[in-house]
């Protein structure tokens, strides 16, 4: 889960990491009130997306009344497609350097990572390889002084900033590890004359730990549908195309999807229903397909823990309460095979062995409603 | 011949009194896997499928010696279950669960690392040597004895891929799932390293997808040090950039882990590979020939 700037900054004021003041707003009135509690102001957007700057989500205004101009402008604006619904106004801070920091998941090392380099501002991607330190903490002793002192060393930091971030460092590294963080990135890191302090926010929090996080808020940026299987358990992306597909494990949903590419479909979906899903549950998966009114749909089954005969009735069962008309192509093997397939045919809906011959089938069937 | 397990491999089941791990306890023994003993925690005077069930990992180590362990246990509680078994000695621990939060996944790692134990998933279908041990959920019908070892990042994507090779009478040394997570911890390299040596493999199948680093990886290790043979299939060549398909691996993000960097390391490294699962058996044969 993705946290917006405010809230990341939230989280670091709770752990004692200095960020700039500021007032989050939702009108441009409020901006312009802000600014004139504040001076010279920061205005920014406050959307899931990066390069907010580049996009024009972010300005600078010198004034109450350039702020309230600025804030309109933003409201008014769509960044990568979404909408701002929140501004959030803060001090303008006088940088003397700008830094890079943050910790994240080193799948690799299987590990936590410090990424730290005095080259913080631009885009990550764009710093030199040379110049981003990477220090791989045992999660077993945590963040030790020495690390942090090793990387001081390795990033060349003078002696007075060295103090600053040998403070720093640790308390970012507690936040990402008592919050379960994915992410805990600050770009940049500005030093100003009152020390160092935290310019952005960029907080992403394990979507598997929020259980234990119950006083943290729950953010949602997907589509009504993707929100809907989120509800039942179901790991659902929407696309582009005219071609439903609903298969069981993630590996062979993405499969099929390359495969209907292939053969020259289009995909409108990923939904992979995981593995043994009853029927209550496979029925709900497929009215969810139905919803996204599909020309075509295909149900690709390799039984494994999900047996072949539940998906069968699940599919009778819905067809016969919803009146499913649109073509389908159903390939379905595994466990109770030869029960899913009686089960099918009782109904005269034909089934495939092959996965090949489904999905050809299936992209035959779009050129022909 | 296979790698890590075989059939002296003595296995425990955590979680055994659970739907779960009764129902692939039974499947387990099944394939001729030996089970010495589950674990749930105040029911050791009961037995599932004729084996004995113990309080905890210890009780079952003083008892009999265990090369390995598999975890059907619900994703907060898998951390403690998993810790356990590597206290007590384990050295195979074979993770089944989904949703195990990452800095538990993370813990484990570190700690399986220092007591020197291989961990497998988590969210993995697990490990079978075909003929010989099956630790995992797996359906048993498909995998039959054979030259061709096969690594693969995720489940049933896995089995259709294994079931076209038995539909074309090729068998299998050892199969792995490493799992779909983002912090797992056997990896390609570790598993690749193993078929090098085993000397019934002849060749060997990866199976990757979008996402993270391993595969690009795996290639530079196939490049340096592998003389068998390896074909691949990856999926998500037709997925989107930043949407997350499933795993959480499965997501493309800053141009990293996309499939075409994917397809050109591991061909840059003399991997075949395939266009669709069909035709892995045929590379297969020509690599085996």
């Amino acid at each position: 889960m993705k946290l917006y700037e405010y809230l990341g900054k939230k989280l670091f004021y709770r752990y004692d990491i200095p960020v700039p003041h500021g007032k989050l707003v939702e009108s441009a009135e409020e901006a312009a009130e802000a600014a004139a509690e504040l001076g010279e102001v920061v205005i920014k957007s406050q959307v899931l997306t990066g390069k907010r700057g580049k996009a024009g989500g972010i300005a600078f205004a010198s004034s109450s009344v350039e702020a309230e101009n600025e804030a309109e402008r933003i409201f008014k604006m769509a960044l990568n497609g979404l909408p701002v619904e929140k501004l959030l106004v803060e001090e303008k801070l006088q940088i003397d350097q700008e830094l890079y920091l943050a910790l994240t998941v080193d799948g690799t090392a299987r590990c936590p990572v410090v990424l730290a380099s005095l080259d913080g501002g631009m885009d990550v991607e764009d710093v030199a390889e040379e110049r981003m330190i990477k220090w791989p903490v045992d999660i077993t002793i945590g963040l030790q002084d020495y690390m942090v002192r090793e990387i001081c060393r390795l990033m060349d930091i003078k002696d007075d900033l060295k103090k600053e971030f040998i403070k720093f460092l640790p308390k970012l590294y507690r936040l990402f590890r008592e919050l379960d963080a994915e992410l805990a990135e600050i770009n940049p890191l500005a030093l100003t004359p009152s020390g160092l302090v935290a310019a952005d926010a960029k907080v992403t929090i394990d979507d598997d730990a929020l259980y234990r996080h119950p006083q943290l808020p729950r953010i949602k940026e997907k589509t009504a549908l993707e929100l809907k299987a989120e509800e039942l358990d179901l790991a659902y992306v929407e696309l582009d195309g005219d071609i439903a597909v609903m298969a069981n494990g993630a590996g062979i949903t993405m499969a099929t999807l390359d495969m209907v590419q292939h053969y020259g479909g289009a995909p409108a979906n990923f939904l992979d229903f995981g593995g043994g899903a009853d029927v209550e549950k496979t029925s709900q998966a497929l009215e969810l397909l139905l919803g996204t009114e599909p020309k075509v749909l295909l149900i690709n089954i390799f039984g494994g823990i999900t047996r072949c005969d539940v998906v069968a009735e699940a599919f009778v069962r819905v067809r016969e309460s919803k009146g499913i008309t649109l073509p389908v192509s159903f390939r379905l093997v595994g466990t109770n095979e030869a029960e899913g397939r009686a089960i099918l045919e009782k109904e005269g809906i034909k089934t495939f062995t092959s996965m090949d011959d489904a999905v050809r089938h299936a992209v035959e069937l779009t050129g022909t409603t | 011949m296979s790698i890590f397990i075989d059939e002296h491999t003595q296995v425990l089941v955590q979680g055994i009194t659970g739907k779960q791990g009764s129902f692939h306890t039974r499947q387990m023994l099944a394939y001729g896997t030996k089970i010495a003993g589950g674990i749930s925690p105040g029911k050791s005077s009961q037995t599932v499928e004729g084996v004995p069930v113990y309080d905890t990992v210890f009780a079952a180590v003083e008892k009999q010696p265990v090369d390995a362990s598999i975890l059907f246990i619900p994703a907060p509680f898998a951390k403690d279950a998993a810790l356990e078994a590597l206290d007590a000695g384990v050295k195979i621990i074979v993770l089944i669960p989904e949703h195990i939060p990452l800095h538990d996944a993370m813990e484990i790692m570190a700690y399986a690392g220092h007591k020197g134990a291989i961990v497998v998933g988590p969210n993995t279908f697990g490990l079978v040597s075909s003929g010989s041990c099956k630790i995992g959920i797996m359906p048993n019908q498909y995998f039959i004895p054979g030259p061709v070892g096969v690594v693969s990042r995720s489940g049933t994507l896995c089995y259709e891929i294994v079931g076209h090779l038995t539909a074309n009478s090729i068998g299998t040394t050892t199969v792995v799932g490493l799992g779909g997570d983002r912090v797992v911890g056997l990896n390609f390299i570790d598993v690749l390293k193993e078929f090098e040596k085993d000397q019934a493999t002849e060749a060997v199948i990866l199976v990757g997808e979008i996402g993270g680093s391993s595969e690009e990886e795996a290639a530079a290790f196939i490049a340096a040090s592998m003389s068998k043979p390896v074909v691949a299939y990856l999926a998500g060549r037709s997925a989107p950039p930043g949407k997350r398909m499933g795993h959480a691996g499965a997501i493309i993000e800053r141009g990293t882990g996309t499939f075409e960097s994917k397809v050109k390391a591991l061909s840059e490294a003399g991997v075949v590979v395939a266009d669709l699962p069909a035709n892995l058996p045929r590379l297969v044969k020509s690599a085996l020939t």
